[in-house]
């Protein structure tokens, strides 16, 4: 087990893990796992919001993790400093999609 | 006949994925790891938190100014190519014979750029447009102009929108023959009853049926255009300067010119992010307006 351990941590060394990339992926793993497990216990059907088209959970979580992206990268290019405020930001557009796109 | 919907179908998914995981998913996470991170090489990394994003978002710092110009660049070419391949391509859909041996002979012709490997056009139109020995470079200074493209930036982008054009246009072409030849005969033959102008007709009944197959042929010439990079390598090298240094580009010189693996990594980043949105949006046109075609 040692060995195989030593091994795998050689063998992926160049991918340059750090423990908050690490955490990141889990969280987005298991969401997508949560998104899953959640469209086959209860299915869905598409519903039109806003955005006048039909929209699915996964589609409203697509936005919601893009728009997320976009708002961090925009607060670090115009306001700059702690992204704090943007993660807080980016909680209300995931809201704010879920309920009206 | 009723179908059975049974989930564990997306099992036989299960291949794909392992293959895109290890050509795509890991490679991507590995992307992300470096961009907040800082290298020596030799597996070394240093944390540098939102460093890297931080120069990048910066058009005053030397990378923002790089990112931003290239990106402005990647912008331009699309929107100069498309601007070009998508008349030109309805036009020449438009005038192909519509059945026979000309038509045979047609969509070989047609098909040829399509098969030239990326690298061997841009060698073709390295060749062709040179000064000294090219048949267009040549021609064009024998008949008085001066040209030569590895000097002068606008004649590089005259060359590298010329080659793209050559290369694609037939993809549209094709594209919008499929979608016209699609278009039922009654239309027409209304057409003609009511006496229909022929732009009548392209207006009213072959440019609204070709919405779908222009759709899918503009997505397909923008993403393939935004993230270019054989061509403009082989034909220009990004010159003369930096003037056809598109986004490509330049990452691959920030990567492994300069072996900045995180400003490369972040760039990256962003690249991908402007990417998916498009793709986003231009799929999600695609899939609405067949479903708004499916229930009239």
């Amino acid at each position: 087990m040692e060995g195989f351990l030593a091994h795998l941590s050689e063998g992926t060394a160049w991918m340059a893990w750090t423990w908050q990339t690490g955490l990141f992926f889990i969280a987005l793993a298991l969401t997508l796992t949560l998104m899953t497990w959640l469209a086959a216990a209860r299915p869905e059907a598409p519903r039109v919001g806003v955005l006048h088209f039909p929209t699915t959970r996964g589609d409203r979580l697509f936005l919601a993790l893009l728009g997320a992206a976009f708002i961090h990268l925009a607060w670090i290019a115009l306001v700059g400093g702690e992204l704090g405020w943007a993660s807080g930001l980016s909680l209300i557009w995931a809201l704010a999609v879920f309920r009206l796109v | 006949m009723t179908k059975t919907v049974d989930n564990r179908a997306w099992f036989l998914v299960l291949p794909v994925f392992a293959l895109v995981a290890f050509n795509a998913i890991l490679p991507l996470m590995t992307v992300v790891n470096y961009s907040f991170q800082d290298s020596f090489g030799n597996n070394q990394f240093f944390w540098n938190g939102i460093g890297w994003y931080q120069e990048l978002l910066d058009p005053t710092s030397e990378l923002g100014g790089r990112f931003f110009a290239a990106l402005g660049r990647s912008a331009a070419f699309s929107l100069a190519i498309l601007a070009i391949e998508v008349p030109l391509g309805i036009l020449v859909a438009l005038c192909m014979p519509r059945s026979g041996t000309q038509l045979a002979i047609g969509l070989v012709i047609m098909a040829l750029p399509l098969l030239v490997p990326w690298n061997v056009v841009g060698t073709i139109w390295l060749l062709y447009t040179r000064s000294d020995i090219g048949l267009f470079g040549w021609l064009i200074n024998a008949v008085g102009i001066d040209f030569n493209a590895t000097r002068n930036a606008a004649q590089a982008w005259i060359v590298l929108i010329a080659m793209d054009v050559w290369h694609w246009t037939s993809l549209v072409a094709l594209l919008c023959f499929a979608g016209l030849k699609s278009i039922p005969d009654a239309y027409y033959q209304a057409a003609r009853i009511d006496g229909a102008s022929r732009l009548a007709i392209f207006r009213y009944i072959e440019l609204p049926k070709l919405g779908r197959v222009l759709m899918i042929g503009v997505l397909l010439r923008f993403m393939d255009s935004f993230m270019i990079y054989t061509e403009p390598f082989v034909v220009t090298g990004g010159g003369p300067g930096n003037s056809t240094t598109v986004l490509s580009i330049d990452l691959v010189k920030i990567a492994l010119g300069q072996f900045d693996l995180g400003k490369a990594a972040a760039m990256s980043i962003v690249y991908t992010l402007i990417v998916l949105t498009v793709c986003w949006v231009f799929y999600t046109v695609l899939v609405t307006r067949d479903s708004q075609e499916a229930q009239p």
